[in-house]
């Protein structure tokens, strides 16, 4: 049974409010850290704790706040980035809707380390339930003298507002985020500069996730060090899991990183297994722009080892035979599922939310995402597949922002270890659409759930 | 700390200011490692960094840390360090990549060179032709525009854009009032008014200075000529604009100004702006008062016209300095 550090509570009734949340030790970790640390301990246990962030990059957050610029007399920002909008990613969302101020604690608490006495959380537009959430916690949590002047009277002054954006996944990106934060187009910014020295409104600024935030509060309340005894090598802690696909029991799991991948993926404690007894074709680990993975690649590495759920187990193999944790958010795919339309599918979101600002961007999703509703729906060529992995190639690392790789990756993954199924949509044209594949040799060489599980 | 840096650019070595973009450090050289940009243009604070056909690989850092950067960079965006070696065309790895976005820019720009105005001066066709394929892979429907006219000189080919931002970082920083942007994302993007207003200020007829590429026209000049048969002229004029120091390029055809521009550099870019009155207004050689043939590369298809003797500018006929000026090529012309 894994601990659970952010997700203790999540069944406790009226947990999203301020008082049961007090009940049950919230604010404890605003309360030791203004009132016994200094700021530059705060970042010292965050160092400690080995915490890396949570948004999918893996930067360790200490190291991320001790690049911030302080110079005298200029503000310093905190940003909470609560855009998720990644296909498969959804854990943010749940944490804010359940456990609000876990995530106000932890703002609090990042400021005060941070320097910083204006604070925002950049909530995707379309989340309104959850903004307004949020909101309500914050009243709660100011009404409290949690926030505002004068912070339980230790001369800590911190306003903490909720902005709604702009809707587009592109805002998720750190620079494109402040950019709309400021009211302009969420385009990224080119950097250097990057956000610690010329953040938001040209001042150092720091953009964190919203669980790396949360997770603040446990690194506080119980050191840095025992919280990086969780975990396995560089990667400490806990990690929410969005888990969606065909599993049995899909939803948001907290689990201690270094969990196998097949207790994960099989056991009852998480997501039982693959849904109505099929076998697992794939697994997309960390959020749809990470790379797919076939079943018997993501239980072991091509050495035959264990793959874990870490940073590092993850992407053993590199992008030939591993993948990303990403953002956690993880989608299964069985035996029925066919994976040019899922590629069609993640390339039309990018062609959707590519900015644009960039040539090989704004021009190649639009590119893969022809050639793949012309595979899927049995018009291809099979120079088209090809095709695919030269346009991947071209906007792979030559853009702006991480959008181009992230939308270059799910396809030339995708073609890497199931080019036969692309093959197999044009030599059947007329049965494209059908998905009936006659591909079962990409199905979970290890046994169906009930087997394994014995 | 020393304020110079030593960089080496495909094995050309030279010392810059700090703060020197590596695209600038090799214009500074010159010649052929001089990396293409289309959205860059030093005049204009911010620009750069979009249309990625400037990209290097840089394979030292610097003296202190001398990792190679992992990824191709913008050099029109990323400083020097002391130490740094980039490589430009010694790159196969660069000139894969600009030519997938040679590629790119293609998909929506249309090879419409022959009643382009823009013919000619144009840095997609030379890129086209320096990095491009004879046969495009892409075989999907294009996307088209309906031209807009943005005010009374100023017609809009949305279809030939490449989105460079150059003409909204214009209208953002030379004028004082911007009604034109970029809409929509991806490859929807397009630059428009904001709500069907007109671009309407002294210093408007910039964006098409600036335009790379033949989507922003010249009204007044539109299907005139081809650039290549019309003869540049440098001049000036006392303007009254305090912003607009009147110094210009006048193109001739016959005897007739045809078009004004503002000068432009070896990299295509303006010396400096001009305001609308010099550019649209005064289209009659008495306004102006003529300094001389404009220099143009002989790399240049306008240049062409310049080794033409028999017919010369009816400014050269009547000018005895532009007629000195042009001894040289009389002898030589004559000669042959």
């Amino acid at each position: 049974m894994g601990r659970k550090l952010l997700l203790e509570h999540i069944n406790v009734p009226g947990i999203n409010t301020f008082d049961v949340y007090r009940q049950k030790g919230g604010y404890r970790a605003v309360e030791k850290a203004l009132k016994t640390l200094a700021p530059a301990d705060i970042v010292e246990e965050v160092k400690k704790s080995g915490l890396r962030g949570r948004g999918g990059a893996g930067f360790p957050t200490g190291m991320k706040w001790s690049f911030l610029a302080k110079p005298e007399g200029v503000a310093r920002y905190l940003v909470c980035n609560a855009d998720e909008s990644e296909p498969g990613t959804f854990k943010d969302r749940y944490l804010m809707t359940y456990i609000p101020h876990a995530l106000i604690e932890g703002m609090i608490v990042s400021s005060f380390a941070l320097g910083a006495n204006t604070s925002y959380i950049y909530v995707r537009g379309e989340m309104m339930p959850q903004i307004r959430i949020l909101e309500k916690a914050i009243a709660e949590a100011k009404a409290a003298g949690f926030l505002g002047k004068n912070i339980l009277g230790t001369g800590y002054d911190l306003e903490l507002y909720v902005q709604p954006g702009g809707g587009a996944y592109i805002c998720g990106e750190e620079t494109a985020l402040l950019e709309s934060l400021e009211g302009k187009r969420g385009n990224p910014r080119i950097k250097p500069p990057f956000p610690a020295i010329a953040g938001l409104y040209g001042c150092p600024t720091v953009v964190n996730n919203v669980e790396s935030i949360a997770a603040v509060v446990p690194i506080i309340n119980d050191g840095g060090e025992e919280y990086a005894k969780i975990g396995v090598g560089r990667s400490t802690g806990t990690k929410l899991i969005s888990a969606g696909g065909n599993l049995r029991k899909p939803g948001v799991y907290e689990i201690d990183l270094g969990l196998s991948a097949e207790e994960f993926l099989y056991s009852d404690e998480y997501c039982g297994g693959i849904a109505n007894g099929k076998r697992l074709k794939a697994v997309v680990a960390g959020g749809s722009s990470v790379p797919i993975l076939p079943a018997n690649l993501f239980l072991k590495t091509v050495n035959g080892e264990a793959r874990l759920m870490s940073y590092e187990s993850l992407a053993d193999g590199g992008f030939v035979s591993g993948t990303m944790l990403g953002s956690g958010g993880f989608i299964a795919y069985d035996e029925d599922q066919c994976i040019v339309r899922n590629t069609w599918n993640f390339a039309r979101f990018y062609h959707h939310e590519s900015c644009g600002q960039c040539s090989p961007c704004r021009e190649g999703t639009g590119w893969m995402e022809k050639v793949l509703h012309r595979l899927e729906y049995g018009h291809g060529k099979m120079s088209d597949i090809d095709l695919l992995v030269d346009v991947s190639k071209k906007i792979e690392g030559n853009t702006i922002c991480p959008l181009g790789d992230a939308a270059a990756w799910p396809v030339a993954s995708a073609i890497r270890h199931f080019r036969d199924e692309f093959e197999w949509h044009v030599t059947h044209a007329g049965e494209a659409t059908t998905h009936n594949f006659g591909l079962a040799h990409y199905a979970d060489p290890l046994p169906k759930k009930e087997e394994s599980v014995a | 700390m020393s304020d110079k840096h030593k960089v080496t650019i495909d094995g050309i070595a030279i010392e810059v200011d700090a703060g020197t973009s590596i695209l600038n450090a090799a214009r500074l050289i010159g010649g052929d490692v001089v990396p293409p940009a289309m959205c860059y243009y030093s005049k204009l604070e911010g620009s750069g960094g979009k249309c990625r056909t400037c990209l290097v690989q840089v394979s030292k850092g610097s003296e202190k840390d001398p990792r190679p950067m992992p990824k191709l960079v913008a050099s029109c965006r990323t400083t020097v360090m002391d130490g740094m070696e980039v490589k430009n065309i010694t790159s196969p790895e660069v000139i894969e990549a600009r030519k997938g976005v040679v590629e790119m820019l293609l998909i929506n720009h249309p090879l419409d060179c022959p009643v382009c105005d823009q013919a000619g001066e144009c840095h997609l066709q030379d890129l086209g032709y320096e990095h491009g394929a004879a046969k495009t892979r892409y075989e999907f429907d294009r996307r088209t525009f309906e031209k807009i006219d943005i005010g009374d000189k100023i017609q809009l080919h949305m279809t030939r854009c490449i989105l460079c931002y150059r003409c909204v970082f214009t209208a953002d920083q030379i004028t004082n009032t911007r009604l034109h942007g970029i809409l929509n994302r991806g490859d929807h993007s397009e630059i428009s008014t904001y709500i069907s207003k007109a671009v309407d200020n002294d210093f408007s007829g910039n964006v098409i200075d600036v335009c790379p590429v033949g989507a922003l026209t010249d009204k007044t000049f539109r299907f005139k000529n081809r650039v290549w048969f019309t003869k540049p002229v440098d001049a000036h004029r006392d303007c009254d604009h305090e912003n607009c120091n009147g110094k210009v390029t006048l193109w001739y055809k016959g005897e007739d100004v045809i078009r004004v521009t503002a000068r432009k550099d070896v990299y295509g870019e303006v010396e400096e702006f001009i305001c609308n009155t010099c550019r649209f207004d005064k289209k009659k050689t008495a306004d102006w008062v003529i300094e001389g043939p404009r220099h143009i590369s002989n790399k240049s298809v306008i240049s062409a016209n310049h080794y033409d003797t028999l017919r010369p500018l009816p400014v050269v006929k009547t000018n005895p300095l532009l007629q000195e000026a042009n001894k040289e090529q009389f002898e030589r012309d004559t000669r042959l």
